[in-house]
């Protein structure tokens, strides 16, 4: 329970339908700055606390807040750090959801004996078969499915996306039709715990390593200009490079080893193949690489139809039909088959073209 | 979810005495007169105050002029501080004062405040591995202008009976005056004031079955106290406000009924906080050890400390269970520290964060105890099997 309208009525839902309920909201990490008082987390502050608390009371459930602070600092946070140090544009949402959603407090709730985690999270849970499956949310606009593409059979059979079946606007009038005194909460997009949205000045802060600055390449290698760290910087990025030329270039990529910016015009954003890693598939099982899905290179991407050629049970290529431009390592690759997320994996740094042309014909798609 | 509803929060405070309950209903709607009204309605609030002041007075072998009722146990304590220290500020001294490191807040907190302002030096007296001073390190920490010792009798957390005859002794070797918080320890401990080398003593009614929303604080005759609340006179110039006639009549009946029953209730409480003891340590051998004194402590409260679990954790597995308790180092907003009092006796960090109080009452019974102690160790297990490697 964060005290917003997704989880409050999530939790009327649960009521209603007959459940026992228990609420929780997980107290997490907080930054402070020695000139300032602990800024809270966007999902816990204090009034959150006791919007949160005021909700469960009128439920008539039970409410406890968990310290979830050093597992949330030391593996999101942390992870945060260091991505962004390795050049790489991480989406700590997919980390949380893995790592402290639905592996912290799922074990936390089956340690008090509850039978499902629920959350407020805009997807479903289906069962077919023996299997379970995770689809998006009927809300096209709100649909959360992409951060939770690190789930699998082990946990799905342990939660319930209560508002995954209705749109937004239905959502809130269930609040009101439940008389839950949820304010109208504008859905803030910025990270949790970077409260002013403002990611590079909190990387400064909290950067051992500091930002080195290095030298912003063209696709020859040759030197254009001078970066203040890759940080600063992400893939498809324009503004802010400081270099005049006779056309618009963009970040290509941040290359670590040499601790560089490759930059170039439009064209050169566009990439058709790319790996992954640490690729999960939620039925627990890989699908043939004939088979052609939709794929979702960040969680705001409109998804575009590719294959999936594994080459360890960790690893795979996605060649895409048409090129996308801005593939950005670090991001999660999420793959869906109509409304059914089958998984995904994090796009890695390598960036290659494993055959010359820029996008399969139908017959060069057969021989796949 | 469960059937069971089981008190085991007694420390945190009690539930009111039905006699008691029975005897402060007349005072809102039929003798509700202000005692310092002149007229009918104020003599009869007056008189009742009276009775109510001179039964605490009599309980303890104290005179009705030592009796000072406040706002709560928290109060007692503030005024006890403050009063003493802006009184021989008066008399245009620096002041030190000395407490131990296992105060509650509403005494150390005062006392740091005080220092902050510069308003005197406070000296934090170090406890051993059982939470008690030691009398040596009392006496080598007076100094000459050291005005008022503050040490409490008992320890809420860990249940610690401190030597309060023997520092009463060194303070008044000293001619240093002795504040003793005996919130948790009053109701248990036989206490004759006129024999008692105390000079100030702190009583919350609602933690034996009176009301909450009223304090006592024993002020020994010829100590000087300036009021921290002032105003209109009341309580002779040392606490202002108008009195609360009702909660006075119930926290005099209070106590009144524990003293009573005082034998009766104490040997009902060894009994269950007894069981507790051993059947949790004999349970978790290697992961549960009891925390205070094994003796020299309240015949209520049973505490622990385990290892490497959330006392915040184990609280919430315990209310879903029906068992209500508490621990030191528990956060309602989520953000559990290590508790102070554990620090202070000495554990280790894997320790600190693990406490839990049980603390007995009239109410509980054996049947209660059994279920206590079947339901603990399981949850001890279960917390300590979570898994947090990442999947």
């Amino acid at each position: 329970m964060s005290g917003g309208v997704d989880s409050s009525v999530a939790a009327a839902l649960l009521v209603k339908q007959g459940y026992d309920v228990i609420g929780i909201m997980m107290r997490l990490w907080s930054e402070s700055i020695a000139t300032q008082t602990t800024i809270a987390n966007r999902c816990c502050t204090p009034d959150q606390m006791a919007d949160a608390r005021r909700i469960a009371d009128q439920l008539n459930i039970p409410f406890y807040v968990l310290d979830a602070q050093s597992q949330f600092r030391g593996s999101i946070v942390q992870q945060f750090i260091d991505d962004h140090n390795a050049g790489l544009t991480p989406n700590p949402c997919i980390s949380c959801n893995r790592r402290i959603r639905f592996s912290f407090l799922l074990q936390h709730a089956k340690a008090l004996g509850a039978q499902f985690l629920a959350t407020g999270h805009y997807a479903r849970v289906r069962q077919n078969g023996g299997d379970f499956e995770l689809l998006k949310g009927i809300d096209p606009h709100k649909d959360q499915s992409y951060v939770l593409y690190t789930l699998n059979q082990r946990k799905l059979a342990h939660i319930l996306f209560p508002v995954g079946e209705y749109i937004k606007e239905d959502v809130r009038a269930l609040a009101e039709e439940f008389a839950l005194p949820v304010a109208s909460k504008h859905d803030s997009q910025d990270l949790c715990f970077i409260t002013d949205g403002n990611y590079r000045a909190f990387l400064e802060r909290q950067n051992t390593n500091g930002f080195e600055p290095g030298p912003i390449l063209d696709q020859n290698g040759r030197e254009l200009g001078r970066h203040a760290g890759l940080p600063f910087y992400t893939i498809g990025q324009r503004k802010g490079l400081g270099i005049s030329a006779d056309r618009p270039l963009f970040v290509l990529e941040k290359d670590k080893t040499r601790n560089a910016i490759i930059i170039g015009p439009r064209e050169a954003l566009e990439q058709h193949t790319f790996r992954i890693r640490d690729l999960n598939w939620i039925s627990g099982e890989g699908i043939s690489s004939k088979q052609l899905v939709d794929i979702k290179i960040r969680y705001k991407a409109t998804a575009v139809p590719g294959y999936i050629i594994t080459s360890s049970n960790n690893d795979a290529v996605i060649k895409l039909i048409t090129p996308v431009r801005g593939v950005t390592p670090g991001q999660g690759a999420v793959f869906y088959r109509g409304d059914v997320c089958l998984g995904g994996g994090i796009i890695t740094g390598q960036r290659e073209d494993l055959t010359d042309e820029k996008s399969f014909s139908n017959e060069q798609l057969e021989e796949l | 979810m469960t059937d069971h509803n089981i008190y085991l929060d007694h420390g945190a405070t009690t539930p009111v005495h039905p006699k008691v309950v029975e005897l402060m209903l007349p005072y809102w709607t039929k003798y509700y007169g202000n005692p310092s009204s002149s007229h009918s309605f104020g003599r009869q609030a007056e008189s009742a105050l009276r009775s109510a002041r001179e039964s605490v007075a009599d309980l303890l072998n104290a005179s009705p002029g030592e009796i000072v009722f406040t706002a709560n146990g928290s109060a007692s304590d503030n005024l006890a501080i403050r009063g003493v220290v802006r009184s021989s500020q008066l008399r245009g001294k620096r002041n030190h004062i000395i407490i131990s490191s296992i105060e509650h807040s509403a005494v150390k907190n005062t006392a740091v405040q005080l220092a902050e302002f510069n308003e005197c030096e406070v000296t934090i007296l170090p406890v051993d591995q059982y939470g008690q001073i030691r009398p040596a390190d009392l006496e080598s920490a007076i100094q000459s202008n050291t005005i008022l010792i503050s040490i409490m009798a008992a320890n809420n957390e860990i249940g610690t009976l401190q030597p309060i005859e023997e520092i009463g002794r060194i303070a008044r070797e000293h001619g240093i005056l002795f504040h003793t918080d005996a919130i948790q320890a009053i109701a248990t401990q036989n206490w004759d004031m006129a024999r008692m080398p105390i000079d100030l003593l702190s009583i919350a009614p609602h933690k034996f079955y009176g009301p909450k929303g009223i304090g006592i604080l024993y002020i020994r005759d010829g100590v000087q106290l300036e009021p921290v609340l002032t105003g209109g006179g009341q309580e002779e110039n040392r606490r202002a406000g108008t009195e609360n006639v009702a909660f006075a009549v119930g926290a005099a009946e209070a106590l009144r009924l524990v003293l009573d029953e005082q034998s009766d209730l104490v040997e009902h409480y060894r009994l269950l906080t007894g069981k507790l003891i051993e059947g949790l340590t004999t349970a978790l051998p290697h992961d549960c050890v009891l925390t205070g004194h094994p003796t020299q402590r309240l015949p209520h409260n049973a505490s622990f400390a385990f290892r490497k679990v959330s006392g915040n954790d184990i609280l919430m597995h315990l209310d879903l269970a029906g068992i209500a308790a508490s621990s030191g180092s528990a956060c309602k907003t989520g953000d559990p520290k290590p508790s102070a009092t554990l620090e202070a006796i000495g554990l280790s960090p894997e320790w600190t964060k693990g406490g839990l109080r049980l603390t007995v009452g009239r109410q509980n019974n054996l049947a209660d105890i059994d279920y206590t102690l079947q339901t603990i160790p399981a949850i001890i297990s279960r917390l300590q099997e979570l898994d947090y490697a990442w999947d």
